[in-house]
C-alpha cells in the first residue's frame, strides 16, 4: 500500500523523540509560509490583469472626455461624417462603426458556416488521425501575421473578384471581409469542435438507436446539444471580426463611408471603400496628430466605442451560454 | 378455401389448437424445459444461433443461444462484465459504430426471417425496428414532443396530424401523458430522470418496433421511478417483444417471463422465470441468485 504523505509524515512523530516532532512541527510551518506566498503570487498575477484592465478604460474614459465635451455626445452619434482632417472637421462616429458592420458581416457570412461545417466534419466524420493533422494546419490559419492577409486580401482576392465584377474598386470591404473571414475560421472551428467532441457518446447512440444516420445525428442532435459552446465560438469570432485591424486597413482603404441619409441602404454595400473603427485608430496613429489635440482625442472616443461594443458582445455571449447550457 | 373464413380464425376448431400448439412445441424443442407438461409456449420472435462478438481481440459473447419469445419479456442476468450489455446491443447492430468489432453466429427475427447480423442488412432499418433504451435516460436536446417525433422523422413520417397522434400514443403507452400533455414544447431536460427515462422509452416505442431492448433501465433512478417503469415494461408486452438486461434479480423476478442467465461470456442457463430463480437446472445459476457472488 502507498501511503498518502500526510498520513506518512504525521505517523512519524509518534515513534520519534521529541526533537523529531520539533522539526515535523517546523516543517509544517515552512509549507505553510511556502503556501501563503504562493497564493500571493498568483492572487498579485490575478489582480495585475485586472489593474491593467481597469487602466486602459480609465485612459480610454479621461482622454474622450475633453473629446465629447468639445463635440458633444449626440454629434457623435447622429452626425453622419466622420472627417477629422478636413478644415472643418466633423465627428460622427456612424460611417466608421458602418464600416466595422459591414465587414464583419462579410467575415462572418464566411466564417460561421464553414467554421460549423469544419467542426462538424471534424467532430462527426474525420478519422482520428485525419482530424489530429487538420486541426493544427487550420489553427496556422489564425497564425499568419494579419497584415499578410491584408495583403493577400488587397494584391490577390480583389484583382479575383474584379473579374466577377469589373466595377469593384481597388479599395473594397468584400476583399478584405472574405480574407477576414477565413483568418477567422479556425477560431471559429476550433471552439465549436470542442464542444461538440463534448457531447457524450450515449447521447450520439440514442439518436442511431432510433433509425438516425450520421448526418442527422450531427446536425440535429450533436450541435444543438453542444450549442452552448458553439456560441462562444461565435461570439469569439464576432470579437475577432469587429476588433481585426490591419486587413481592413490594408485592403478596404480608409476613408469613411459616405451617407446619404436619403439612400441608407447604399452604406451596407460591401463593394465600395470603408474605413472601420480599428482602421481609423491605424490611420490616425500613424499621421502627425498631436498629443492634446481633438483629433487625437477622437482616437480614444473611436476606442471606447469599439470596447464598448466588445463588452456587449462578451455579455451576449455569456448570457447565450448561459441559456443553452445543457446538463447531459 | 372456403373454410378458411373469418368464423373460424375467431374460434379455431380443436384440431387446429393442437396443429399449433405442436408446432410451437417444435420449435422449442432445443429448450425442452420451456416447453414442458402443459405449458405452451409462445411463437419465438427472435432466435440468437451461436452468437459470438469480440471487440478486438476480446470475445465479449461465445457461442450463445437463446431464444426470445414473442410479446413476453426475457430478462438477461449475470455478474458485471459478464457481457450482457454486449449481447443486447448486438440486436439492433450498436457495434457497428465502433471500429474494430466482429459479429459471428446468427440473430434471425421472426417471422420475416431477417438475420440481424447479416451483412447484407441495413442497420438503420433494423433499428427502426427494434429500439433501445439505455442504462441512464439520453433524451436529446429537444423539446418533448420532438423527442418522441425523432424517430418517426427518420421512418420517414410527414403528416404533421399523424406524427401528433402517434407522438400522442406512444407517450400515452409509457404513461406519462398525464404529465406532460400540457407542456410537449417545453424541453425534455426541464423534466425528473424517471420521466425522461420515460421520455426515452416514449421515442423507442413511436415507430412501432417489433421488440424493444432495455440495458439497465432503472439504475439511475429511484425506487419510486424504477417501480413505474417495472410496471410499465410489463405492460409493454402487449404489444412488444422485450429484452431486458438488468442487475437486479428481484426485478428480474418481478417483470420477466423467461430468464437467460450469463457468465463469463456465456449463456450459463435459459429457461421460464419461475423455473430459474426457483430450481436453477445449473449449480452456478443457482449460486449467482442466491448472491453468493456477482
Ligand atoms: N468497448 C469495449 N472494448 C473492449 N472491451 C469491452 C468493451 N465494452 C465491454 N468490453 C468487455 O466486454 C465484456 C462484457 O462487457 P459488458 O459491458 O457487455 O458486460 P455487462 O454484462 O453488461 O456488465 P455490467 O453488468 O457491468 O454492465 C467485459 O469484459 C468488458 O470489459
Ligand atoms: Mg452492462
Amino acid at each position: 500500500m502507498v501511503q498518502p504523505r500526510d498520513a506518512a509524515q504525521a505517523a512519524k512523530p509518534v515513534e520519534r523523540s521529541v526533537p523529531r516532532a520539533d522539526a515535523a512541527a517546523s516543517m509544517r510551518f515552512r509549507r505553510a509560509v511556502v503556501d501563503r506566498a504562493m497564493q500571493g503570487v498568483l492572487g498579485l498575477a490575478a489582480a495585475s490583469s485586472i489593474a491593467v484592465t481597469l487602466g486602459i478604460v480609465y485612459i480610454l474614459i479621461s482622454e474622450s472626455v475633453p473629446f465629447f465635451r468639445a463635440v458633444g455626445l449626440k454629434t457623435f452619434l447622429t452626425d453622419t461624417m466622420w472627417t477629422p482632417q478636413f478644415a472643418v472637421p466633423r465627428y460622427g462616429i456612424v460611417p466608421l462603426l458602418m464600416g466595422t458592420l459591414v465587414t464583419t458581416m462579410v467575415a462572418l457570412a464566411v466564417a460561421l458556416p464553414a467554421g460549423s461545417i469544419i467542426a462538424i466534419w471534424l467532430s462527426e466524420f474525420a478519422p482520428a488521425r485525419l482530424r489530429e493533422t487538420v486541426k493544427p494546419v487550420l489553427e496556422l490559419l489564425a497564425a499568419v501575421p494579419t497584415v499578410v492577409y491584408g495583403y493577400f486580401a488587397l494584391l490577390f482576392v480583389t484583382p479575383l473578384l474584379q473579374r466577377l465584377w469589373p466595377d469593384l474598386p481597388t479599395f473594397n470591404m468584400l476583399g478584405a471581409g472574405l480574407v477576414m473571414g477565413i483568418m477567422i475560421i479556425p477560431y471559429v472551428s476550433s471552439l465549436s469542435e470542442d464542444a461538440m467532441r463534448a457531447v457524450p457518446m450515449l447521447l450520439r447512440e440514442g439518436s442511431f438507436a432510433v433509425g438516425g444516420n450520421k448526418i442527422v445525428t450531427a446536425t440535429r442532435v450533436v450541435f444543438p446539444a453542444a450549442l452552448s459552446g458553439i456560441a462562444a465560438a461565435y461570439v469569439l469570432g464576432i470579437s475577432r471580426a469587429v476588433g481585426e485591424t490591419m486587413i481592413v486597413a490594408v485592403a478596404a482603404g480608409q476613408q469613411p463611408l459616405i451617407l446619404d441619409p436619403a439612400r441608407p441602404l447604399d452604406a451596407m454595400n460591401p463593394g465600395q471603400p470603408g474605413a472601420t473603427i480599428t482602421a481609423f485608430i491605424v490611420s490616425v496613429s500613424l499621421g502627425d496628430v498631436q498629443h492634446g489635440e481633438i483629433g487625437y482625442q477622437a482616437i480614444f472616443a473611436a476606442g471606447l466605442t469599439l470596447f464598448v461594443a466588445t463588452l456587449g458582445f462578451n455579455v451576449a455571449g455569456y448570457l447565450l451560454r448561459k441559456r443553452f447550457r445543457q446538463a447531459y | 378455401m372456403v373454410t378458411a373464413g373469418l368464423g373460424t380464425m375467431d374460434r379455431p376448431g380443436a384440431e387446429q389448437v393442437e396443429v399449433r400448439e405442436a408446432a410451437l412445441r417444435e420449435a422449442w424443442s432445443a429448450w425442452p424445459g420451456v416447453a414442458s407438461g402443459r405449458h405452451v409456449p409462445p411463437p419465438i420472435k427472435a432466435d440468437v444461433r451461436s452468437l459470438s462478438f469480440w471487440y478486438g481481440k476480446v470475445q465479449a459473447v461465445k457461442n450463445v443461444s437463446i431464444p426470445i419469445a414473442d410479446r413476453r419479456v426475457t430478462a438477461l442476468i449475470g455478474p458485471s462484465g459478464c457481457g450482457k450489455t454486449t449481447l443486447l446491443r448486438c440486436f439492433n447492430r450498436m457495434h457497428d459504430l465502433y471500429r474494430n468489432t466482429r459479429y459471428e453466429g446468427q440473430i434471425v427475427l421472426h417471422p420475416s426471417g431477417t438475420d440481424i447480423i447479416d451483412r447484407g442488412v441495413n442497420p438503420i432499418e433494423m433499428r427502426m425496428r427494434i429500439g433501445m433504451v439505455f442504462q441512464k435516460p439520453n433524451p436529446f436536446p429537444k423539446s418533448i414532443f420532438e423527442n418522441v417525433a425523432f424517430g418517426l422523422r427518420m421512418k420517414g413520417f410527414r403528416g404533421r396530424s399523424e406524427i401528433a397522434d402517434r407522438v400522442e400514443a406512444a407517450i400515452r403507452a409509457a404513461a406519462l401523458w398525464d404529465e406532460v400533455s400540457d407542456r410537449l414544447r417545453k424541453p425534455a431536460y426541464d423534466l425528473s430522470g424517471g420521466q425522461q427515462q420515460r421520455l426515452c422509452i416514449a421515442r423507442a416505442l413511436a415507430t412501432e418496433p417489433e421488440m424493444v431492448l432495455f440495458d439497465e433501465p432503472t439504475s439511475a433512478l429511484d425506487p419510486v421511478a424504477t417501480a413505474r417503469i417495472e410496471e410499465l415494461v410489463q405492460s409493454l408486452k402487449e404489444r412488444v417483444t422485450v429484452l431486458i438486461v438488468t442487475h437486479n434479480m428481484q426485478q428480474a423476478g418481478r417483470v420477466s417471463d423467461f430468464t437467460a442467465f450469463m457468465y463469463l461470456g456465456e449463456m450459463v442457463e435459459f429457461d421460464r422465470t419461475e423455473k430459474v430463480f426457483q430450481n436453477p437446472g445449473k449449480q452456478l445459476t443457482e449460486q449467482y441468485i442466491s448472491g453468493r457472488f456477482g
